[in-house]
């Protein structure tokens, strides 16, 4: 059953636009993947010469809420809503580090640069993430 | 010039996140919950991101060299491996815990929100752990 009242159907396709427009600028001007869990463990420890890009980039990513609440009609803002715990928050994103370090990516780099590469390397690790999450939220939301 | 591109790509990539709805766990969570009311928004997000994506990939394969003149960093890592699949795994349930992967996480931080903040610190947590292991374990490897 669709969810049609939370659907965004131009918002999410203009956002996914802008993504797409990112990803390619960084591969065309800076020569390098736009994935974010690379980006930022590439920092843990910076090394010599490879850590000002990175810098730079994620600088322009923190910028963003302000930049967009700034640009936004006034009221479009929405708060986001979160239901997990504090501890839950935690469980996840230790999961999240360790995860898309081991298996070399997460949404960005797999999930966008590696498809629109046609990786077949990234679309095996999209599909697996992909699934994992679907099986999750099912377990999380339906069976407890 | 390059550091005021990198910046000026990290920030409409941020824009493109929180117009897409993926800062809102929630949101996440409803396209995550496929077997409940579906929200499939995120997939017109992933749709329009690789539509421009895959133009831009095809390009700079052509390519070799970056537009300020470096390298061009793609990846020759082609290996689907047991690493890549528990990676993948582990991240997507992280994922479907929480509704936050690394960039809207990070962006979420920035904008000072607590469960952004936390789930962060803990991302990081995660992803220095999994640096100390690479390390004890000292397995050569092949990166990205």
């Amino acid at each position: 059953m669709i969810d049609w009242a939370h659907f965004t159907p131009w918002a999410s396709l203009s956002g996914g636009v802008l993504i797409g427009v990112a990803s390619a600028l960084f591969i065309l001007l800076h020569g390098r993947i736009l994935g974010i869990s690379g980006i930022l463990g590439g920092l843990l420890p910076p090394k010599a010469n490879d850590a000002t890009w990175r810098i730079t980039f994620l600088l322009g990513l923190f910028a963003a809420p302000f930049v967009f609440s700034a640009l936004a009609p006034a009221g479009y803002m929405q708060m986001p809503r979160i239901d997990a715990s504090y501890t839950m928050l935690i469980v996840a994103g230790l999961m999240v580090g360790i995860g898309t370090r081991y298996g070399s990516g997460c949404t960005s780099g797999h999930g966008v640069c590696g498809l629109s590469r046609l990786s077949l390397r990234s679309l095996i690790a999209t599909g697996t993430f992909m699934v994992a999450g679907f099986a999750t939220v099912y377990i999380t939301r339906h069976l407890f | 010039m390059q550091r005021l591109s990198e910046f000026m790509v990290g920030l409409i990539f941020g824009v493109g996140l929180i117009l897409s709805g993926m800062t809102d766990p929630a949101k996440v969570i409803g396209f995550l919950d496929l077997f409940g009311k579906w929200d499939p928004s995120l997939a017109l997000v992933m749709g329009g991101a690789i539509a421009v994506g895959f133009f831009s990939f095809a390009l700079a394969k052509k390519r070799t060299v970056n537009f300020f003149g470096g390298a061009l960093h793609l990846p020759k890592n082609n290996h689907i491996d047991k690493r890549l699949i528990i990676g993948a795994l582990l991240f997507g349930a992280g994922w479907g815990i929480a509704g936050y992967c690394p960039g809207p996480a990070l962006v979420s931080m920035a904008s000072g929100q607590a469960e952004g903040i936390t789930f962060v610190a803990a991302m990081l947590v995660g992803m220095i752990i999994y640096e100390l292991a690479q390390r004890t374990i000292h397995k050569p490897r092949i990166t990205d």
